[in-house]
């Protein structure tokens, strides 16, 4: 674990040696920001849960568009700068070198989505929202970050540029978030194993109203988990090649 | 120190290594001389455990590649063709998250930084971002990450290739310093690159080692059956009548094996050329035999460098002959040339003598 935190550390500095961290964070605040006063015109009258809940829903894309940028580079940079031979030859796990990097994308978008605190912040002090639902909301923004940091980070192992990983990882991110509209037109029982897939919507929504589902949780670790896991794989496979 | 046992390497259908079987000991400098594409680079990655090999056994200090990666990759230092440099690192941070990442504990980790820069002569620019430096530099910092760890092992994957001559020098002395404290593999496809710096010299070609010993007794090997280029002159005669007498007193010497006539870089009355093939070195029997004929030899040497002569070899041994060579020999309609006719010594024996 500790090799892991030593790769993430490495990679958490990277991003903010180069333009990328900065503008990524100044970005997804500068987004977050217009979407808040566009859709709730900061009328004392509407300054309620309903605004909460809009704030959520409208910083989920942000968020979404962060992950993916933040991880292309990930494993798909070293493969193609030749430095990921530096991580394979030396006495460190996969899963570590997996682990790392996810760890690394993660923690800029951890980042950057607390510094949107100051929004719901101002509607607390200012009109009528409760903590718990900021709290709830908060923890489904992470746990959606962090299932889309996973598809990046397995797009990232798949590809051997960074082209193809921002392709990759842009395909698997919207299929899996626009699951519900095919899920919508299917037939049941199908539409209900497509809804509960999709990454976004039913499993999204109540975090965005300041309900705590256990399975909702345990979704997004679940998803997060499976991606991480098929990354590790990749990296293992290419070797037997 | 490293043990290589039927080594078999394939990428899909297509064979990369193998049959190799060889031993390495302790303390050697060895060169891995062949062509692109003999099998030099798959080798040196499967000792570094970065490619796991198809079949056979390949052991490092007595720890089997397959079953105990981690910890023959603790005993490894390597450095592929591109050096694996995060360019947005100074050389002390690179170093130091090299050595952290290979197991160094950080109590250790300043110290044996420290020797590495000393090493590799970069403490100059230990505080400079690796993106800033120059090829040679850069090529430094690669050894140095490949050493920072104290390896038992250090595997070189061309450590010459794109300096400049000057840096050749220093580099051949970096690698000579290495001796000593580490056993050390390096590759390269030039024979001068790594014939001053190694103990022993393996020829790989198409997967297989084909030779292996010193340098003075490769260079012996090669030159068994070279051609030797004569230009002469006789009084009177044309060029024709000159390559004919000629062709005519090099026949009876012993050992020549056929003579051509050949194009002549001088023109001249009398002057004539002819190539001549034989066994050993026929030249001192040839200029002589010549001479006491009262045939003029204005020039004669061997008609090829040991560098073209070890590439024709590779060219003509194993089935990755490369294309080039093939296409070139028809086109001028050659017999083979004649480095391939002399088949290198047979010296698979470690330390062998050809």
């Amino acid at each position: 674990m500790s090799t892991a935190l030593l790769i993430a550390r490495r990679e958490f500095n990277s991003y903010f040696r180069s333009w990328l961290g900065p503008v990524l964070v100044a970005g997804v605040l500068l987004a977050d920001g217009l979407l808040f006063n566009w859709f709730n015109g900061l009328d004392q009258k509407q300054l309620s849960g309903a605004v909460l809940q809009q704030f959520f829903y409208n910083t989920s894309a942000p968020t979404m568009v962060a992950a993916i940028l933040l991880t292309i580079r990930l494993l798909a940079e070293e493969r193609q700068t030749g430095t990921l031979i530096l991580l394979n030859t030396s006495p460190v796990k996969d899963r570590d070198i997996v682990i790392g990097k996810f760890l690394a994308a993660y923690a800029v978008l951890v980042l950057a989505t607390l510094l949107s605190v100051y929004m719901p912040a101002w509607l607390f002090v200012h009109g009528k929202v409760a903590v718990g639902q900021i709290v709830v909301g908060y923890l489904g923004l992470l746990l959606l970050g962090a299932a889309l940091t996973a598809i990046g980070v397995f797009g990232s192992a798949l590809a051997t540029s960074q082209v193809v990983a921002a392709i990759l990882s842009a395909v698997m991110a919207v299929v899996f978030v626009l699951l519900w509209m095919v899920a919508k037109a299917s037939e049941p029982p199908l539409n209900q194993y497509l809804s509960a897939l999709a990454v976004h919507h039913e499993n999204f929504r109540p975090f965005m109203q300041g309900i705590l589902q256990p399975s909702g949780v345990i979704f997004y670790v679940v998803f997060t988990y499976a991606f991480l896991f098929a990354s590790v794989k990749v990296l293992e496979a290419r070797r037997w090649q | 120190m490293i043990e290589i046992q039927e080594l078999y390497k394939y990428y899909g259908d297509q064979r990369a290594v193998g049959p190799l079987t060889t031993t390495i000991e302790r303390g050697e400098i060895i060169g891995l001389l062949g062509l692109n594409g003999a099998g030099k680079t798959t080798t040196l990655r499967i000792l570094a455990c970065d490619l796991l090999p198809t079949s056979g056994s390949v052991k490092v200090a007595g720890v089997d590649v397959v079953d105990r990666p981690d910890d023959v990759k603790a005993k490894v230092g390597y450095l592929p063709d591109r050096p694996p440099l995060y360019e947005d690192l100074s050389v002390g941070e690179y170093l130091t998250f090299a050595a952290r990442i290979r197991g160094v504990p950080s109590a250790q980790t300043a110290k044996l930084v420290a020797e590495a820069v000393e090493l590799t002569e970069l403490g100059d620019v230990s505080k400079k971002i690796i993106g800033a430096l120059s090829h040679g530099y850069r090529q430094r910092v690669g050894i140095a990450q490949a050493i920072v760890h104290a390896p038992e092992l250090v595997v070189l994957d061309e450590p010459i290739s794109g300096l400049d001559p000057v840096q050749i020098v220093e580099m051949r002395e970096l690698v000579k310093n290495l001796k000593g404290e580490h056993t050390v593999v390096l590759s390269s496809h030039i024979l001068s690159e790594i014939s001053e710096t190694c103990d022993r010299i393996m020829v790989i070609n198409a997967g297989k080692i084909e030779w292996s010993g010193t340098e003075s007794e490769l260079s012996v090997a090669l030159r068994q059956g070279s051609r030797i280029a004569i230009t002469v002159r006789v009084a009177g005669a044309t060029e024709e009548a000159a390559q004919a007498r000629a062709s005519e007193i090099a026949q009876r010497v012993p050992g020549v094996s056929g003579v051509d006539p050949a194009h002549s870089n001088e023109s001249g009355p009398g002057i004539g050329s002819i190539s001549v093939r034989g066994e050993g070195d026929l030249r001192d029997a040839l200029c002589r035999a010549l001479v006491q004929a009262d045939v003029g030899v204005i020039a004669l040497g061997r008609e090829q460098e040991l560098e073209s002569m070890f590439l024709e070899l590779l060219g003509e041994t194993g089935e990755g002959a490369p294309v080039r060579r093939k296409k070139k020999r028809r086109k001028d309609g050659e017999a083979p040339p004649p480095g391939a006719q002399a088949a290198p010594p047979a010296a698979p024996t470690e330390g062998g003598a050809a």
